[in-house]
């Protein structure tokens, strides 16, 4: 697949940063989405290929736009769906009615 | 030359992120699919408990027992399944050695594969474009931006990881080595020298 994920010899990205002392984690975010696909590589749910092509399939404007995790965030989606964890109506649901709880200070 | 994009590694998550991320947490925890102490104890595992000092005690190891180094080059996956050492990702895992003439380094362009089992997950910058598009194309210039000089005349090998083959780098063991122990030696191996985007660290500024 000659996806915008292929980025290998692309001009255009800039220099290379690096940290020191780099934590594994850099926020909670980021824990909470390892160890959902964490979970899914565990249970077997996502062979290496198919957990590739569930990020291959973002939207290749989000893909470049957004960090790391972030596709690792899709992937958790749209493994969700395909393996019937989950509908996509139920995720909606669930993020409106977290959003609510945070509002209402819950 | 100008950065386009922006210099932070992409870390900063964009404002759906964490909310996104709860709500499949709580979707398969109330569908009784995990349980939360199972989402923590993963992250503990690849947080706190396996990392780089795993894959440093093994090139240590390699560095100080010929033979050993031999097993792992011929055959990295078995060798390291034998201590113990297979992970979530199950690839392949290949050894390759750096040597007075070759210089090797560790790339994945379409992703971000990387040798968990032996050490850790990968830092921001592996999985960053950025090193990603140019490690292949202009891997001096890259290896530089780290600090890292190859002179002219040594052979600059990338390896592109897949999700079938993950690649470790064997560095060269630094000068004035000869007495320590393998434990000392381990202090010598930083996690990018086995990425290849460093050299192991001299003597004198591991073990002040």
């Amino acid at each position: 697949m000659n996806g915008v994920h292929d980025v290998g010899g692309k001009h255009g990205f800039g220099t290379v940063t690096t940290e020191e002392q780099e934590p594994v984690f850099h926020g909670q975010w980021e824990r909470d989405v390892f160890s959902v696909i964490g979970l899914y590589f565990a249970a077997g749910l996502c062979p290496l290929d198919e957990f590739r092509h569930s990020i291959e399939v973002m939207d290749p404007a989000e893909y470049l736009s957004t960090p790391y995790y972030v596709h690792w965030l899709r992937a958790a989606e749209n493994l969700g769906f395909w393996n019937d964890l989950f509908t996509p109506e139920e995720l909606e649901a669930r993020i409106t009615e977290l959003e609510s709880n945070e509002k209402e200070g819950l | 030359m100008e950065q386009i994009t922006s210099s932070d590694g992409y870390t900063q998550p964009p404002p759906y992120a964490a909310l996104r991320v709860k709500a499949i947490q709580s979707l398969l925890v109330d569908k009784g699919l995990v349980v939360e102490d199972a989402l923590n104890e993963v992250v503990d595992l690849y947080e706190n408990r396996i990392g780089p000092k795993d894959g440093a005690a093994v090139i240590a190891r390699a560095w100080a027992e010929p033979e050993f180094r031999q097993q792992l080059l011929d055959d990295g996956t078995g060798t390291l399944a034998e201590l113990g050492m297979t992970g979530f990702e199950g690839a392949h895992v290949v050894f390759v050695e750096n040597t007075d003439t070759v210089h090797n380094v560790v790339v994945c362009t379409l992703c971000s594969c990387y040798p968990w089992a032996v050490l850790g997950l990968p830092p921001a910058w592996y999985k960053a474009p950025q090193y990603r598009s140019r490690a292949v194309m202009e891997p001096r210039d890259v290896l530089q931006e780290f600090g890292t000089f190859v002179p002219d005349d040594k052979e600059v090998r990338v390896w592109d990881s897949t999700a079938e083959i993950r690649y470790i780098v064997i560095p060269e063991r630094p000068a004035g080595t000869e007495d320590l122990t393998v434990e000392q030696l381990a202090e010598l191996v930083n996690r990018d020298s086995m990425i290849g985007t460093r050299l192991a660290t001299p003597r004198q500024e591991a073990i002040a």
